[in-house]
C-alpha cells in the first residue's frame, strides 16, 4: 500500500475514534439537531467536488467537470439546508 | 513563498476540521448547541473560500454558479419546511450529501482513467467504496424521504426472493470490483456504480415507518463515510476527518435508537418487520370480543382537569395531525387549574430520532418539561392520568409481559401503571407493527377516538368550561 494510504487510513482512525469521544452523551432533546448539524457537515464533500471541477472546460474532461459541478450544488443544497434547518430548530428550543 | 498557498490552504483546513469538532461538541448541550451550529458553519465557510484559492480550481464562474445555486435552493428548502416534514427533510439532504460524494469519486475515477498513465489500485479501491456507499446513501434516502412524504406507502415492501436477489446483486458487484482491479474501465464502473443504486433502494424499501429512526440514523452516519471515502479518493484530509466525524456520530445515533427497540441493527434492517404480523385483533386467547371503554371530551377534560399530575405521551399520530400547537393549549390550560403536567418522551416516539423534541419545542413547551424514558418510568405510579396521543407501540405492556409479543423486550413507557390513561387514537386499529396493543382493554384505560388535534382542541374547550 502506498504511503499516502496508509496515512489518510491512520487520519480516518484517530478522527473516528475523536467522533465517539466528541459525542457521545447527547441529550434526547437534541437527537434532532445533532443529526442535522452532523448532515451538513457531510457536505464537505464539496471540496472534493470543487477540485474535481476544478480546471477549465475542454472538451476532453467536460463531463467529468460538469460531474463535479453537479455534486457542488448537490453538497451546497446539504450545507446549506442542513445549517439553516438547524439553527431554525435551536432558535426553538427554550429553557 | 511558492508553498504558501497550498499551506494556507492546508492550515484553513485545520482550523476548518477543529471547528467542526468544537461545532458538535456544542452541539451536545442545550446551552450552547446553537453555538456549536454556527461554529461548525463557519468551518464549512473557511474549507471552501481556502479551497477557491487552490491553484488546481481556475472554473470560477461555473463553480461560483454551482455553490451559488446550491445555497439558494438549501436556503428557500430550510426556510419553507415544517416542522413536522423535518424527517423527510433531512432524509433528503443525507440523500444529497451521498449524491455529491459519490459523484466525486466516479469523476476522479474517470479523471484518472483519462489521464492515461492507468489508475492505482488504491485510487481504484476507495472510488469502488465511495460509488457504493455513496449510491446506497443516496436512493436508500430517497426511499426514505418517499415513505415519510406519504409518497409510497409506509408498509414494508420486497420481492419474492429478495435476499437471493440481494446476494446476487452483491456477487456481481465483488465480480466488477475484480474486475476493474484487473483491468480498469468505464463501463464496469457504470455497472457497479448502477448495483450500488439498487442496493440502497433493496436496503430501505422493506424496513417499515415505525423503523425509520433507525434508518434515518444509519444514512446520516453513511453519508459521513461517502464524504470519508471521497476524501480517500481525492487525497483530502478534511473530507476525511469531517466523514469519519459525521460517521461516528450517526453512529451513535443508530445505536440509542436500537436500543430504544431493543433490536439489533441486523434485525432492523434484514428482517422486515411489521405488515407480516397481523396481531389477535381485538379478540381475546378464548375467542371472546376483547370490551374497551370508552370516553368523549367532557368525561375526559372531567379527568384531566380534576387531576393532580397528567403526563402526556406523545407519538407519530401527534405529529400526523399536527396537533403539538394544541396539546401545548391543553397543558396550558391544565397549568391553570393547578394540575402538574409533564411531557414523556420515548427515543423512538415518531420518525427520527428527537423527533417529539421538536415538534413540542416549536409549540414552545419549555424542555425542562419534556422527560426521557427513564427518568419518567418511576413516577407513572404516582401520576393520575396518562395521555397517550398517537403513540402505541411505545406504550404497549406486551413489551414487558408477554414473551411472544414481537416486541417482547422493547422498553416502555409505563403508562399502565398510571392511575388512568386517556388513549386518543383514530381507531382501534394496530400500530404499524401490527400488534394489539393489550393497553386498550385495561379497566383503567379509557379510549378517545378521534384525530389527535381535533381531539385535543375538544379536550380544550371543555377544559375551560369546568
Amino acid at each position: 500500500m502506498s504511503e499516502s494510504l496508509i496515512g489518510a487510513l491512520f487520519v480516518f482512525v484517530l478522527a473516528s475514534f475523536a467522533g465517539f469521544e466528541v459525542i457521545t452523551k447527547v441529550p434526547p432533546t437534541l437527537h434532532t439537531p445533532l443529526m442535522s448539524g452532523a448532515n451538513a457537515i457531510s457536505g464537505i464533500a464539496v471540496i472534493g467536488a470543487m477540485v474535481v471541477a476544478g480546471p477549465s472546460l475542454t472538451s476532453d474532461n467536460n463531463f467529468i467537470v460538469i460531474m463535479g459541478l453537479i455534486a457542488i450544488t448537490l453538497a451546497m443544497i446539504n450545507v446549506v439546508g442542513g445549517f439553516m434547518v438547524t439553527d431554525r430548530m435551536l432558535q426553538m428550543f427554550k429553557k | 513563498m511558492e508553498n504558501f498557498l497550498p499551506s494556507t490552504i492546508q492550515l484553513s483546513y485545520i482550523v476548518a476540521t477543529g471547528l467542526f469538532f468544537l461545532g458538535l461538541k456544542k452541539l451536545g448541550s442545550p446551552a450552547t448547541a446553537r453555538q456549536g451550529n454556527t461554529w461548525a458553519s463557519v468551518g464549512m465557510l473557511i474549507a471552501v473560500v481556502a479551497t477557491l484559492l487552490d491553484a488546481g480550481v481556475v472554473n470560477y464562474p461555473m463553480i461560483l454558479g454551482a455553490i451559488a445555486l446550491g445555497s439558494i435552493i438549501g436556503f428557500i428548502a430550510a426556510k419553507k419546511v415544517e416542522m413536522t416534514q423535518m424527517p423527510q427533510m433531512v432524509g433528503l439532504l443525507n440523500g444529497l450529501g451521498g449524491a455529491a460524494s459519490a459523484l466525486v469519486a466516479i469523476a476522479e475515477f474517470y479523471r484518472l482513467l483519462l489521464a492515461g498513465d492507468g489508475v492505482p489500485i488504491p485510487a481504484t479501491v476507495t472510488a469502488i467504496l465511495g460509488s457504493l456507499i455513496g449510491g446506497i446513501t443516496f436512493t436508500g434516502s430517497f426511499v426514505a424521504f418517499a415513505k415519510l412524504q406519504g409518497l409510497i406507502g409506509g408498509k414494508p415492501m420486497s420481492l419474492p426472493g429478495q435476499k437471493l436477489i440481494n446476494i446476487f446483486l452483491l456477487g456481481l458487484f465483488l465480480a466488477g470490483s475484480v474486475g476493474l482491479l484487473i483491468a480498469p474501465s468505464s463501463n464496469i464502473f457504470l455497472v457497479i456504480t448502477g448495483i450500488s443504486l439498487i442496493l440502497g433502494l433493496f436496503l430501505v424499501l422493506p424496513i417499515g415507518g415505525g423503523d425509520m429512526p433507525v434508518v434515518i440514523s444509519l444514512l446520516n452516519s453513511l453519508s459521513g463515510l461517502a464524504a470519508s471515502a471521497a476524501g480517500f479518493v481525492v487525497m483530502n484530509n478534511i473530507l476525511i476527518v469531517a466523514g469519519a466525524l459525521v460517521g461516528a456520530s450517526g453512529i451513535i445515533l443508530t445505536v440509542i435508537m436500537c436500543k430504544g427497540m431493543n433490536r439489533t441493527l441486523t434485525n432492523v434492517l434484514f428482517s422486515a418487520f411489521g405488515g407480516g404480523a397481523t396481531g389477535s385483533g381485538g379478540v381475546a386467547a378464548d375467542g371472546t370480543e376483547k370490551s374497551y371503554r370508552q370516553v368523549d371530551a367532557e368525561t375526559g377534560a372531567m379527568m384531566l382537569g380534576y387531576a393532580r399530575s397528567v403526563v402526556v405521551v406523545p407519538g407519530y399520530g401527534m405529529a400526523v395531525a399536527q396537533a403539538q400547537h394544541s396539546v401545548r393549549e391543553l397543558a396550558d390550560q391544565l397549568a391553570t387549574r393547578g394540575v402538574e403536567v409533564k411531557y414523556a418522551i420515548h427515543p423512538v416516539a415518531g420518525r427520527m430520532p428527537g423527533h417529539m423534541n421538536v415538534l413540542l419545542a416549536e409549540a414552545n413547551v419549555p424542555y425542562s418539561q419534556l422527560y426521557d424514558m427513564d427518568d419518567i418510568n418511576g413516577e407513572f405510579d404516582r401520576t393520575d392520568v396518562a395521555l397517550v396521543i398517537g403513540a402505541n407501540d411505545v406504550v404497549n405492556p406486551d413489551a414487558k409481559e408477554d414473551a411472544n409479543s414481537p416486541i417482547y423486550g422493547m422498553p416502555i413507557l409505563e403508562v399502565d401503571k398510571a392511575k388512568n390513561t386517556i388513549v386518543i387514537k383514530r381507531s382501534m386499529k394496530p400500530g404499524y407493527a401490527g400488534i394489539d396493543n393489550q393497553l386498550f382493554y385495561r379497566d383503567k384505560t379509557a379510549m378517545y377516538f378521534g384525530n389527535a388535534k381535533e381531539a385535543v382542541a375538544d379536550l380544550v374547550s371543555e377544559v375551560k368550561q369546568l
